[in-house]
């Protein structure tokens, strides 16, 4: 699937680009790939060299522990089929926190974590498995409560009340999150 | 209070709590922090390969505006239910890449106002979902999934979700 999704973003891409006459832009990109790949990567590996030193202590320290604990409600209902002290709970409730928080280069170390642990117990290791796209789901719909880069971006563009869009986004996501995590579970029904 | 200024306390608070909870707890902190920052950097390398494929990819695509150039041909359709066409390439471009729609927002920002209508359901937008595409690549390429099931489409109904959502609470709401 990801294989397939891959090919076509650069098949019509190139294709696109080749009969509208943007042949100079894609040739640039490809040229260029490389080095803005590294800029980004550049701008995560330290946050995540960081954010895996932290984390190591926050587990030490059993504060993994402690929020898989207070999220455990929540976890038995959308992963039925984990255990309750399921490893993998712990990075999840970590994960989500620290998305929760906005700070999204931080939380993927722990993301990553979570989906390690999850492999270990899946059968198919090249099939996602039912915990895996749940986990998945939340991810993309999204957890964040307080969105700071955009906050940042909207006082410095002079908002009257940047905050005042805080509570809507927060709305926004605990709506889109549970209807997407209602879609998720009949689509993991109907696939059984 | 503040929020916005919150915002800045958000970072520092959790390290601070982390640090400090280990302090009490006698965790042996320097030690265990070099532990997983070496974690960190295998990680990092596994990660790196994905990363620039997908690069790779999404801009391909971005760059031949393709997606820009389909949504023109639909926009009559979406006057005429009075849906803010505006925002559709922001929406399109979302789940494929958070940087390029981060930029896409600022656009906005720029182009109709902070805090106008379409401004708004930009910030909203960008705010309350995450790229579907770079996450189901990042963590399921980096353990080695290649039959992906249903994450997709469940990936992008919350994209789409999010959109109706986006436009419905700030038109009720503003």
């Amino acid at each position: 699937m990801v294989n397939k999704i891959w090919g076509s973003f650069i098949v019509i891409g190139l294709f696109y680009g080749f009969i509208t006459g943007k042949i100079d832009m894609m040739n640039q990109e490809i040229i260029e790939c490389g080095s803005s790949s590294f800029e980004l990567f550049f701008s995560m590996f330290p946050m995540m060299i960081l954010w895996s030193g932290i984390m190591k202590i926050a587990q030490e320290a059993g504060i993994l522990e402690f929020l898989s604990r207070l999220l455990r409600p929540f976890f038995s209902l959308i992963f039925p089929e984990l255990k309750k002290d399921d490893p993998a709970l712990q990075y999840i409730a970590s994960n989500l926190t620290i998305n929760m928080l906005g700070i999204h280069n931080a939380s993927t170390p722990f993301g990553l974590k979570a989906m390690k642990c999850l492999q270990e117990e899946n059968p198919k290791k090249d099939t996602a498995s039912k915990s895996m796209i749940t986990f998945l789901v939340l991810n993309t719909s999204g957890v964040t409560l307080i969105a700071t880069d955009i906050l940042a971006v909207r006082s410095g563009m002079g908002s009257v009340n940047p905050t005042d869009l805080l509570l809507v986004t927060i709305l926004a996501t605990i709506l889109n999150t549970t209807f997407a995590l209602l879609m998720n579970a009949y689509l993991g029904r109907r696939e059984r | 209070m503040n929020l916005g200024a919150f915002g800045n306390y958000v970072l520092p608070m959790v390290v601070l709590l982390i640090i400090g909870v280990a302090l009490f707890k006698n965790v042996s902190l320097f030690d265990t922090f070099i532990e997983g920052a070496k974690d960190g950097i295998i990680l990092g390398f596994q990660v790196f390969p994905c990363l620039l494929g997908m690069i790779f990819g999404i801009n391909l695509l971005l760059r031949s505006h393709l997606i820009s150039d389909i949504l023109g041909l639909f926009s009559p359709l979406f006057s005429l239910f009075n849906f803010p066409k505006e925002i559709l390439p922001l929406a399109f471009i979302r789940p494929i890449s958070g940087n390029a729609s981060f930029a896409m927002m600022i656009d906005i920002f720029k182009t109709y106002g902070v805090d106008s209508y379409l401004g708004r359901i930009a910030a909203v937008m960008q705010g309350a979902t995450d790229t579907t595409i770079y996450v189901i690549s990042l963590y399921f390429g980096s353990i080695g999934i290649k039959n992906i099931r249903y994450a997709l489409k469940a990936g992008l109904f919350a994209d789409f979700v999010t959109l109706v959502i986006s436009v419905l609470l700030v038109s009720l709401l503003f």
